[in-house]
């Protein structure tokens, strides 16, 4: 017993001694870095990545999240699906206006209609942070791709080619994303590369003015160095996309900046016609399931797919929630609608009541005309704009008929040609009224079928009603009627805005909506839109 | 009125076994005052001695019919509330030492099973790490409330410790215990929603001709479809006796339980092996102890309580032709599935299989080495090893409406954990006469890591390829150095300091600037009762002041193991976008706040232990003020970062409190025993900064309920509880009846808006008051524990979402709580204060009658019978079935049954 307790003791003692030693590898231990998530440093070494990175900008705009239908979510404190962009895109420039009216109570989602919201409403916070992450997500990409970064990373040859133009892209997106924000919200936080993430300073305010410059100049920049127009492969911007931008933002110059900009409008309208757009021959195929396919109209869209591109945003909430009362679910190539969208009289009297114009795609049956109950689907006429089948009539890739092929456009030659007739109208240098009323016919010609809805002359009236007529749904119509002043006075109303049946006249200072009240409190350099 | 006739339902049972039983003879009269020692983390210390809060609860004192650790001590200590999950067996509970310091971090206190610290998280397919331990294993539980006794487990310490001492063997001849029980659960009640005949009058008198049409002629109580008498049986049999210098205790257990919601139940198989040998004259004590648990769940799916309660009375279970099995299902006019349309419940039950097995093994070998040439002193190593294994499969049927879009769909997944431990601790001892002193020093050293795997789970559907999402692999490490002084003077007066060193690889930031925090406790005890002037007192045989401050820490977030950490995640299938022909997943920059660290808890306590009468009365009493700063919340951030939240240390809470147990044993005598006690708590968290505002004009939004995409019902904001209820002041007419969509303008100025929201009642109660009995008679016993917790609120999620508009929406029915017939709201309120209501309540938690048969069979022998109740009635003037709602948020939550049982213990 004797030998085996000292045997022991110095068993202990040497087990203690070991313990000792290891404490410091233990220590080590706690400099863990991700195992499944790759650092920062490793994404960017490997040219490989840069595609995957790059689709991160692009998917931002497309879908809500990191996995299928908006899981793992960009914007944290709202539902994937509704931080989708394209959906809070819909809801501030569509659902505001006389084009659609829409029955759930998801929050505050009524008060959007009746243009009673506030500096709370989740979904103007959804939109916001929405740009504000996308804007994050180019700056990381700018960050790790520039010139210094790229030499440290070895990236050479057709690599550095290739990653340059991604570079333009980014900044496309960027300004494309500002834009959003200088329309919508004015005057708001400024950030760039320069300003590294988990920052605890706030970043700097910027006035709208200022941004349209900022805007301006980006889209100039990317625009010489992204592909040249039509010279990227489907769903990569090229430099048509930042001229049709340019266009966008100078026709509404005056509503920035307090001056017209017709001449520059009508430069960037007439860089994009000369480019070789065409106008696809059937309207409805511009919202089916295979508009990725002969669309020469398209020059920048948001895209989906049923199986890859799955997002309850997009296109998806655009047909399925258009969808209610007896309308067949089947017709559009989904399982079922969600009962939700309609449009108002306002809009359905803009279209010809034989139905010669195919652009006025009502659904009637078991519906009314009139809205007497926002939260009834069968009050107001259902509208048929997007569809979940191909041009030929065959389901979308989803089989179970829950997420939507269809891609978005943003920018579309018709745009362009309304863009070049109201340049024209507005006194802008460059343009020509013959070829002005020649585009506009166009539109009408495809529209009809044939020329029986030409018409000899157009006016600026004209071409807001035929906005909403070619454009309906394609989110431009809150910022057309800004540019008319008909959004907020009581020169143009439409059923329940303002909250009223007959509609009302609200304060003009909704023609700007609210910067988000957490943000005022989280970045003291913000100041809030008058009126909020 | 209900609970009250469930009580007279039940009472003649008890009658009934009363007539088969008589009673106990107690082991309590004539046995010696064995000194009893408490846990105290890396070390035990006499209960006499304790100078920190700490609660101990051996066996015979647990709650009887437990199937998870928790509710063997719920009702039982002041400052604990435990809150079972749900009515689900094996489901799992939330326990709360003090109410809430945090608002994003951990609010549970850590678990120490055999000194080896638990994961706060679960793993998929079970509900929470307890639930995997057999009960039937558990001696004691130790719990460390304040500060200055957590300390030593310092970077966990914030919300209490737990810690769990499973049964040891003893030396001596063989010992089997065997007990079996078998139950009957049964629901307390359904929701609140109108019957057939109303229903049809409310739809007839509030809906359009389509809707009206859609009304069926049946009438089917859906709620009574899904629940079912649920019968379960818990059998265990332990071994223990030494073999020669060997102790050992070898369990067995089988519990099988149905839940209350058809389909739905839960098996486990446990094992248990503990071996406690002694070497070397008593200089090395080994304890060696193993676990396995093997858990089989089957879970009903979650939507079928809510389907049950809304889904239109006036239709039959089946439709009378064959689609969709057979089942009654909401069509659209075109003849097919209303995709909006609920599910007929009994159609979801059938389409839906949704197990899980989990098998858990639990290791550690303590080995504990008195020096040979230094006897005081102790060297003592604890390595530990846990490993968890769940595999998982949710399948839908193709052919009833679940699964008919995509022609039936199979989900399978699994997850791994492996946590590691390594403690080493050296222990002095020494009594030091000449001052009168007995000094206790511990300096140690810990190391944890934890480890999770999660292999990308499959879903396979009918009519497409199967998905598989990304792996995915997270892991953590703790790692501490810490030590702790004990100076007991002239057994009178304690003195107790710890100091600790943590380090949580959490905070790794690329550098080692925010890894460590410090924390520590002291402490002081005067036993008052030692000194001349009470020692020989006849009245007073305990009398201790006790008092304690220290810091602890927190580091324990609800997701993410890398939040101060650079990186970038890759997305999974469906988030991939189109260039050209190809589709690219998502590289995304990932928030992270490189400036992370340890949110601190200062506590300061107070209290006094008492004993009066040669311990006939007993009792403590504890005060103490919570302090947190560095609140780890996730929080709200400018917008132009990566995110629009990230995890910040931006808060304070305030948390004051009081709590205190006494006892009684009013007789005491060789046929008659008699205890009786009382618990009481009471505090107050109040949240005093947060993002750097110290009002209410911020608010971090919490708390999601039912109705509508992303609404939320609770705030954290400044001056209020954490979890308050943030709504609008619902306006009434002159007769007291309210105005639809009308809410009271707060702030005055013209305009109803958010502005006019404001903080109403929380979840936190005023009051939790705990009382529990125990009487012997001879062979009889009874015993009884409830509950009563007082001035807490909760959100009737269910009465909110109804309204005219939500019983005839998108072209199909659905039933309205009874509140939607009385207020006739047109479209949902769900931000109306009128919904939140008083759950205060007492409940009955448990009440057991034995008779013990001395001497059964043979001297050695003894037999227990029993039968008991658990839940036996609920008090309350709450609307809905069971004001007990742990986040206060009443919505298809899966109601606690009533259960009865019978069951015998035999011993020889």
């Amino acid at each position: 017993m004797k030998s085996s307790k000292i045997k022991f003791s110095r068993i202990v003692l040497a087990l203690s001694a070991v313990t000792l030693l290891s404490l410091g590898s233990c220590v080590k231990d706690l400099e863990r870095s991700p195992i499944t998530d790759v650092t920062s440093a490793s994404v960017f070494a490997n040219f490989a990545n840069y595609p995957n990175a790059l689709a991160k900008l692009y998917g931002g705009l497309a879908v809500g999240g990191q996995s299928g239908g908006d899981g793992k979510p960009d914007v944290a404190g709202i539902d994937g699906g509704f931080s989708n962009y394209m959906r809070q895109m819909y809801t501030m420039n569509v659902l505001t206006t006389d084009e659609a009216v829409i029955a759930w109570n998801d929050g505050t989602l009524q008060t959007m209609h009746k243009m009673t919201w506030d500096s709370s409403n989740e979904f103007i916070g959804a939109i916001y942070y929405r740009i504000f992450t996308e804007i994050a997500f180019c700056n990381e990409f700018l960050r790790n791709t520039s010139d210094t970064k790229l030499a440290s990373n070895n990236i050479t040859g057709d690599n550095l080619t290739q990653a340059k133009i991604m570079r333009g892209e980014a900044r496309f997106i960027r300004a494309q994303s500002y834009y959003n924000a200088l329309d919508l919200f004015g005057n708001v936080p400024f950030v760039t590369e320069d300003n590294l993430p988990g920052s605890t300073t706030p970043p700097v305010r910027i006035s709208r003015a200022d941004l349209f410059k900022y805007v301006e100049s980006e889209l100039i920049a990317s625009s010489t160095e992204m592909a040249t127009p039509r010279g990227n492969v489907y769903g990569r911007a090229d430099a048509a996309a930042a001229y049709s931008l340019l266009a966008r933002l100078y026709l509404n110059a005056k509503v920035y900046t307090g001056t017209d900009r017709n001449t520059d409008c009508l430069t960037y309208c007439n860089k994009v016609i000369a480019a070789g757009y065409k106008l696809k021959s059937n309207y409805s195929d511009l919202f089916k399931a295979d508009n990725d396919k002969n669309n020469n109209e398209q020059i920048f869209s948001i895209n989906y797919d049923g199986v890859r591109t799955q997002t309850y945003g997009g296109s998806t909430y655009m047909v399925h929630a258009s969808i209610g009362g007896s309308m067949p679910s089947s017709d559009f190539g989904v399982n079922g609608g969600w009962g939700g969208l309609r449009t108002t009289q306002a809009f359905v009297d803009k279209f010809p009541t034989n139905g010669a114009d195919s652009r006025g795609n009502f659904y009637t049956t078991g519906q009314s005309k009139a809205i007497n109950d926002l939260g009834t689907f069968t009050d107001g006429y259902a509208f048929i704009k997007y569809k979940n089948v191909t041009s030929t009539g065959a389901a979308g890739s989803d089989t179970s008929g829950n997420f939507v092929d269809a891609d978005i456009p943003v920018y579309r030659l018709a745009d362009i040609y309304l863009m070049y007739a109201e340049a024209t109208l507005r006194g802008g240098g460059g343009g020509n009224i013959g070829t002005a009323l020649g585009y506009v016919n166009a539109l009408r010609d495809r529209a009809y079928g044939n020329t029986s809805g030409d018409v000899s002359t157009i006016d600026l009236n004209l071409i807001l009603d035929e906005r909403a007529r070619e454009l309906s749904w394609e989110f431009t119509r809150r910022t057309d009627l800004i540019r008319y002043d008909r959004f907020t006075t009581g020169s143009y109303l439409w059923p329940w805005k303002g909250g009223v049946k007959d509609g009302q006249a609200v304060a003009s200072t909704r023609n700007l909506f609210p910067i988000p009240a957490k943000d005022i409190i989280a970045n003291p350099n913000l100041v809030q839109n008058p009126g909020y | 009125m209900k609970n009250y006739n469930t009580v007279l339902k039940i009472a003649p049972a008890f009658l009934l076994f009363g007539s088969i039983l008589s009673a106990q003879t107690t082991d309590s009269i004539g046995t010696k005052k064995i000194e009893e020692v408490v846990l105290i983390g890396y070390g035990k210390q006499k209960k006499s001695d304790l100078t920190g809060s700490i609660t101990s609860i051996s066996a015979k004192d647990f709650n009887g019919g437990a199937t998870t650790p928790a509710q063997l001590i719920q009702g039982k200590t002041p400052g604990v509330q435990i809150t079972t999950n749900n009515g689900a067996p094996g489901s799992g509970s939330q326990i709360r030492v003090r109410g809430t310091s945090s608002l994003t971090g951990n609010n549970s206190p850590l678990i120490v099973i055999d000194g080896v610290p638990q994961d706060f998280n679960g793993i998929n397919g079970a509900a929470d790490p307890l639930s995997l331990i057999n009960p039937n294993d558990i001696a004691t539980f130790d719990i460390l409330k304040d500060a200055s006794a957590t300390a030593i487990y310092g970077n966990r310490a914030t919300n209490g410790v737990i810690l769990i001492t499973t049964k040891k063997g003893t030396s001596g001849k063989l010992k089997i215990n065997f007990s079996t029980v078998a139950s009957v659960s049964e629901k307390m009640g359904n929701v609140n929603v109108l019957s057939a005949d109303d229903f049809r009058s409310f739809v007839n008198t509030y809906a359009t001709a389509e809707y009206k049409g859609k009304l069926g002629a049946s009438d089917t109580n859906w709620q009574n479809q899904i629940y079912q008498q649920a019968w379960g049986t818990d059998n265990n049999l332990a071994l223990s006796g030494g073999l020669k210098w060997l102790p050992y205790r070898l369990s067995l257990g089988y519990n099988e339980q149905n839940g209350i919601v058809k389909t739905n139940s839960f098996k486990r198989s446990s094992l248990g092996l503990n071996l406690n040998p002694v070497f070397f004259d008593n200089h090395l004590k080994v304890d060696l102890s193993l676990k396995g648990t093997f858990t089989d769940n089957r879970f009903p799916d979650g939507g079928v309580i809510a389907a049950a309660t809304y889904f239109d009375p006036t239709q039959s279970i089946y439709s009378g032709n064959s689609k969709y099995g057979g089942y009654f299902e909401w069509l659209d006019a075109n003849g097919k599935l209303n995709v909006n349309g609920t599910a007929n419940p009994l159609s979801t039950l059938q389409a839906i299989h949704d197990v899980s097995s989990v098998k858990r093994a639990l290791g550690n070998i303590q080995l504990d080495y008195k020096f040979h040439f230094l006897p005081d002193l102790h060297f003592n190593v604890n390595a530990g090893y846990d490993y968890a294994k769940a595999d998982g499969r949710k399948t839908v049927d193709g052919n009833l409406k679940q699964g008919f879009n995509d022609m039936g769909s199979s989900r399978v997944y699994s997850e791994e954990k492996k946590n590691k431990l390594l403690e080493t601790y050296f222990n002095y001892v020494k009594n030091i006469s000449v001052i009168d002193t007995k000094i206790d020093l511990t300096a140690g050293y810990s190391y944890q890591d934890f480890h999770t795997i999660i292999p990308g789970a499959t879903q396979y559907k009918g009519n497409t390829a199967p998905v598989t999402d990304p792996n995915f692999e997270t892991g953590y490490t703790l790692v501490s150095f810490y030590g702790r002084g004990i100076f007991t003077i002239a057994d009178k007066y304690i003195l107790s300091g710890s100091l600790r060193r943590d380090g949580s690889s959490r905070f790794y930031n690329g550098t080692k600037n925010n890894l460590y925090g410090n924390f520590y406790g002291i402490s002081g005890a005067w036993k008052i009762n030692e000194e001349n002037f009470l020692k020989d007192s006849k009245v007073v045989s305990t009398l201790k002041l006790r008092g304690g401050y220290g810091l602890t820490g927190q580091q324990e977030l609800p997701n993410g193991d890398y939040p101060a950490y650079a990186r970038y995640n890759l997305s999974g299938p469906g988030a991939q976008y189109q260039f050209g022909g190809n589709y690219y997943n998502f590289y995304r920059p990932e928030i992270y706040n490189p400036n992370l660290k340890w949110e601190t808890t200062t506590t300061k306590n107070l209290g006094l232990d008492f004993g009066f009468l040669k311990e006939r009365i007993t009792g403590t009493i504890d005060i103490y003020q919570k302090d947190t700063k560095d609140l780890i919340v996730y929080s709200p951030i400018a917008a132009g970062d990566l995110s629009n939240f990230n995890y910040l240390n931006v808060g304070n809470i305030r948390n004051k409190g009081i709590e205190g147990s006494i006892n009684f044993v009013p007789v005491k005598n060789e046929n008659v025993t008699w205890e009786l006690g009382f618990n009481a708590t009471h505090y107050n968290p109040i949240v005093t900064k947060l993002l750097e505002r110290t009002d209410a004009s911020f608010n971090i939004a919490t708390g999601g309920i039912a109705g509508g995409v992303g609404n939320t019902i609770q705030a954290h904001a400044v001056g209020y509880n954490p979890f308050s209820f943030l709504v609008y002041q619902q306006a009434y007419d002159g007769s007291g009846h309210p105005l639809d969509g009308i809410y009271v303008d707060r702030n005055g100025d013209g305009v109803i808006d958010s502005k006019d929201k404001y903080y109403d009642k929380s979840t936190t109660p005023k009051a939790i008051l705990g009382i529990n009995t125990k009487f012997s008679y001879k062979a009889w016993d009874i015993s009884m524990s409830g509950r009563a917790v007082l001035g807490n609120y909760v959100y009737n999620n269910a009465a909110s979402n109804s309204s005219i508009q939500s019983a005839s929406t998108n072209s199909y029915l659905q039933n309205v709580y009874s509140t939607a017939a009385t207020y006739k709201f047109n479209s949902p309120q769900y931000f109306s204060d009128i919904y939140i209501e008083d759950a205060s309540f007492f409940r009955l938690d448990n009440i057991n009658i034995g008779y013990n048969f001395k001497n059964f069979m043979s001297t050695k022998s003894n037999m227990r019978i029993y039968a008991m109740a658990q839940n036996v009635f609920v008090i309350s003037k709450y609307s809905g079935i069971d004001p007990e709602v742990f986040n206060g948020i009443d919505n298809g939550y899966y109601q606690l049954p009533h259960t009865y049982s019978l069951g015998f213990n035999f011993q020889f």
